[in-house]
């Protein structure tokens, strides 16, 4: 699976979340998002959520004032991407509770985890919330 | 314990950078932040060090330099306790790359948690080793990942077999140790073991062609089978997504399906069952459903043919362009690209829905439609496409006119089916959307107008009335008013009347207006302007009548404070004036280009421009013309002037052919200066001192004469050089080129007799700097050399901001490495090496050459030098 970043963004274009499993320099990565955020955030609700931006098709999808984007390579399946997204802000949800932009400013570590659990190396490891979070859970109570 | 070392927790100081109101705040709390957590790594306090590595990944995502803290990531993972292991790896898997040296020594600590007894342990390692491990890495610990996948719990199982993914792509020799164990996941039941297996055994199957055997024979009805179980399973809340089980394992077994099933009609034989009842019994009505139809149509497309599959395969994606959803029609027509490869004629069907798309307010859809059109488009259904994509030329966004322009010229260009057809659409096209058709584009235009010597009264006619109401577009202005200068005297007296046009009345005067209007527009550029003049100096010998009026019009212009314009003017002027025997010879018809040598040219010409930064405009503002700003492109030039016919590249004819070329080069390149001028361009060419600078003498040395009127002949051929015979023009500039060129060929250097083992020499050498080449060749492959480029510092000063350049004749490829560093120390204290490739397409029969660039600094002061290398050891 070609998933080679994955962002969470607000709707000022700060970042949040930034997660990339292929190697960018601090300055391409500032560049890169920039870019990206720009063009995603200027579309509006009826355009498609698939983007193309250099060599990467980005799918974004919009949670309230947080902007989840991805970019995958251009033969993934970008209506699976659409429904990943889904899912990890399901899993999220679950964990945090109506998941919101401070929660994972403030638990930026426990977001990570949650998205390590999902992807790994740009591919899709699990897909059951209770089987994500569980090793979570158990580092929340052990501490 | 040190109070300073402390410094804040990690949620104050989140909450500070989120009350910082601009980009200056953040900066500054960034940085006192990181000078505390320097400091508390300098006094190496365990304490806080997993805090330390929290707040570095946040200011690590906030997209500030973090490296200082990698080594604490190191310890971190070193310490026994698991939440300071679980940071470290986090920050590991963030703050680092598999390129960094500190990355090696964590390899031991990585294979001691591989055989952790603590299996939460095992998997962060996993996940790390899997997100950033390195081929040495993955050579080191391949056994113990291998052995992971047989491991009890299945949350390891999974993650080995993702972690084996990075493995076999960083190191493929390893692939058959994991064929068996992966071929054995693809039995298990867990879902999370299951995706990761398919996904491993898809990657498998992508580097190791054994491997893609032993799957397809062993594993395929094992797969179709999975399949199966998973579409028919009962409701399974864990894994439910709109009424459908696990949507993501679907979609990696059929695209595993795919890779087995393509080129291999047995293994696509015993697929066809599953496909078709997954294409046909999922919902299609959420995304989930719709995700995996899509996965279902591009594996269809790919495995071997099944007529049936696949006209359900294309009503599928028909249904999915008339979806409501933009998400869904971007895929569909994402997917009819790939659909044209194997069934253009079911794609066509869909044409009238797809051109609907072009026209889509979403940029992303219009992008994939118009380039879906772009393929769509033959000879029998060119005419009504064009028209409709004309249409919308008119109503289309700025932003996506480029695009559009670009896309229809060359589809009317690839598939006119009579010129009068292409000439009408690129009419259009033109006065639509002038300012977006590139150079190429309407020089291409020109040449067929020329070419088609029965069209050229209806095409100037055309324009004619067109630039009566269109004025603003740049290109669509010249190509009327070459069209206008050229065959002025067809739109008066209304020669080569159609049966199609209706008459017109042109007077003399209007025409000229037309030119007139023209070169008064404020808002056209120099370009345009000096081809109106030249356009005037026309008329006024075709229209006599006129004569006095246009001499009216180009004597306004002999005060300009456009050089460009006023040496025009001045020229044209004594043309007018003194030389009105020879006026009619001098402003004849350009001579008719061939339209083969023309593309031919172009497409060199093109190829040009690809190897080089986008060529620079030869306009400067002042206007002042110079060759070109960068000297490496005039080399490329010069190239072009070794192939066989003795002119420049197709757009350097065309320039001469429109009377526009504005490089001093062929101005200076008269008869009468031949033997001067021929060396002048020579050193324009090579770019040896400023071209400008020696342009002007010679110019004005040409006026002053033409002006006294001393030696008529001479200046006048000068002149007639600059509109006449622009083969002559380019003839006289290249000769000289070719014996410099053949020079470099039959100049032996004298390193010739030292056998294969070629001498580095000493290529650049000033007070400053040296640049010595070693030379090495591969003997399988003779045309390529690699060359190792060693520059040393002879001067007491350091240089910053080092860079060389190279550029090459067109026979040879030159490839240019990175180098080794941009600085270079002093009095030869350290060097800078960076290899190159070149590769002689004209091997044996011609040395090597090179024109070389080195920009540095010294103490801030930029410094510039440049050569020519031509004593390269012979036969490389």
């Amino acid at each position: 699976m070609g998933i080679r970043f994955v962002l969470m963004v607000n709707k000022q274009g700060q970042t949040r979340l930034a997660q990339y499993y292929e190697y960018l320099t601090i300055e391409e990565r500032r560049a890169l998002e920039g870019e990206i955020v720009r063009k995603c955030l200027a579309r509006t609700e009826q355009q498609c959520s698939f983007v193309e931006h250099r060599n990467y098709k980005i799918v974004y999808r919009r949670y309230a004032s947080l902007f989840f984007l991805v970019g995958v390579d251009d033969d993934e399946n970008e209506l699976a991407i659409l429904e990943f997204i889904h899912l990890l802000v399901e899993t999220m949800d679950r964990h945090f509770g109506n998941v919101c932009e401070l929660d994972i400013m403030f638990h930026l570590e426990k977001a990570h985890f949650m998205l390590e659990e999902m992807v790994m190396n740009g591919c899709v490891v699990e897909t059951s919330k209770s089987n994500i979070l569980t090793p979570i859970q158990l580092m929340d109570k052990a501490s | 314990m040190n109070p300073f070392s402390m410094g804040t927790s990690l949620r104050d100081m989140i909450r500070a950078i989120r009350a910082c109101k601009t980009a200056a705040e953040e900066r500054a709390v960034v940085r006192k932040e990181c000078a505390s957590i320097r400091d508390a790594i300098n006094e190496n306090d365990p304490d806080y060090r997993h805090r330390n590595i929290a707040k570095l990944m946040f200011i690590h995502m906030l997209g500030y330099p973090t490296h200082f803290g990698q080594m604490e990531c190191l310890k971190l993972i070193a310490s026994p306790g698991f939440p300071e292991k679980r940071i470290g790896y986090l920050g590991l898997m963030l703050l680092l790359d598999e390129r960094q040296e500190v990355l090696m020594l964590v390899t031991n600590s990585l294979k001691q948690d591989l055989n952790h007894t603590n299996q939460y342990i095992v998997g962060l390692a996993l996940c790390a080793l899997g997100n950033i491990c390195s081929a040495e890495m993955a050579r080191d610990l391949a056994p113990e990942v291998e052995r992971l996948m047989q491991f009890r719990d299945p949350n390891i199982r999974k993650k080995a077999a993702l972690c084996s993914i990075r493995i076999i792509k960083k190191v493929p020799d390893l692939a058959e140790n994991f064929v068996n164990p992966a071929a054995s996941l693809l039995r298990e039941k867990h879902h999370g073991v299951l995706i990761s297996g398919v996904q491993l055994c898809t990657e498998l199957c992508k580097v190791n062609s054994d491997a893609l055997e032993y799957f397809r024979k062993k594993c395929t009805e094992g797969v179709v089978k999975t399949l199966k179980d998973l579409a028919n399973s009962p409701y399974a809340p864990e894994y439910d997504i709109a009424g459908i089980t696990d949507p993501f394992l679907h979609i990696r077994l059929v695209k595993l399906l795919r890779v087995l099933g393509e080129g291999d009609a047995d293994a696509s034989d015993s697929m066809n069952d599953i496909l078709a009842q997954v294409a046909t019994k999922t919902e299609s009505n959420k995304v989930a459903g719709n995700a995996i139809l899509y996965e279902c149509v591009q594996t269809i497309m790919s495995i071997e043919d099944n007529g049936g599959l696949r006209v359900l395969a294309i009503n599928i994606l028909g249904k999915f362009l008339s979806n409501r959803d933009n998400n869904i029609r971007y895929v569909a027509l994402n997917m009819l690209m790939k659909a044209v490869i194997v069934d253009a004629q079911a794609v066509q069907r869909h044409r009238a829905t797809i051109l609907e798309c072009v026209k889509d307010a979403d940029a992303s859809i219009r992008k994939r439609a118009l380039d879906l059109v772009y393929v769509l488009v033959n000879e029998s259904n060119v005419k009504p496409l064009t028209k409709e994509l004309i249409d919308y030329l008119e109503v289309s966004d700025q932003d996506f006119k480029g695009d559009l322009t670009a896309k229809i010229c060359s589809i009317v260009a690839k598939f006119s089916p009579e010129k009068i057809w292409y000439i009408d659409q690129m009419l259009k096209v033109l006065s639509e959307a002038g300012n977006f058709v590139k150079d190429e584009t309407w020089h291409a235009f020109i040449v067929v107008i020329s070419n088609a010597s029965e069209l050229q009264g209806y095409t100037v006619r055309a324009l004619y009335k067109a630039i009566q109401t269109s004025t603003g577009q740049e290109s669509f202005v010249r190509v009327a008013v070459w069209c206008i200068g050229e065959y002025g005297e067809m739109l008066v007296n209304n020669i080569g009347m159609l049966d199609i046009e209706d008459p017109i009345t042109v007077t003399e005067s209007d025409a000229v207006d037309v030119v007139e209007t023209t070169i008064k527009c404020h808002s056209l550029d120099l370009t345009t302007k000096a081809m109106a003049l030249v356009a005037l100096l026309k008329l006024s010998s075709r229209f006599p009548s006129c004569s006095e009026r246009i001499k009216e019009i180009i004597i306004q212009y002999k005060g300009n404070f456009v050089l460009e314009l006023q040496q025009r003017s001045l020229e044209f002027n004594s043309i007018i004036a003194k030389h009105q025997n020879i006026r009619s010879a001098l402003v004849e018809r350009m001579p008719v280009l061939d339209e083969a040598t023309f593309v031919g040219r172009r497409a060199g010409s093109l190829t040009d421009t690809a190897s080089t930064p986008a060529r620079p405009s030869v306009n400067l503002p002042n206007g002042v013309s110079k060759p070109s700003a960068s000297p490496l492109v005039d080399l490329l030039d010069l190239s072009s002037d070794d192939a066989p016919a003795p002119s420049s590249s197709g757009s350097d004819i065309l320039q001469d052919l429109l009377g526009v070329d504005l490089s001093p080069a062929s101005q200076q390149s008269g008869a009468g200066h031949a033997p001067k001028s021929g060396t002048d361009a020579l050193l324009d060419l090579l770019s040896i001192g400023s071209p400008t600078a020696q342009s002007s003498p010679s110019t004005i040395d040409m006026l002053s004469s033409s002006m006294n009127g001393k030696t008529p002949v001479s200046p006048l051929d000068d002149l007639s050089s600059l509109s006449l015979s622009a083969r002559a023009t380019s003839n006289a500039g290249a000769a000289p080129v070719m014996d410099l060129l053949d020079g470099f060929a039959s100049n032996p250097p004298k390193h010739e007799d030292k056998g294969p083992e070629y001498p580095s020499i000493t290529a650049h050498e000033s007070s400053s700097l040296r640049m010595t080449f070693s030379f090495s060749k591969q003997p399988e492959n003779p045309q390529t050399t690699v060359i190792q480029a060693t520059f040393t510092n002879l001067s007491s000063n350091a240089y910053t901001d080092f860079v060389f350049q190279a550029a090459v004749p067109k026979f040879l490829q030159l490839h240019l490495e990175p180098a080794s560093g941009n600085t270079l120390p002093a009095s030869g204290n350290g060097s800078i090496t960076q290899s190159m490739r070149v590769t002689n397409s004209q091997h044996g029969k011609k040395s090597l050459v090179m024109r070389l660039r080195i920009a540095y600094k010294v103490d801030g002061q930029a410094k510039l030098e440049e050569g020519q290398i031509s004593n390269f050891p012979r036969g490389l």
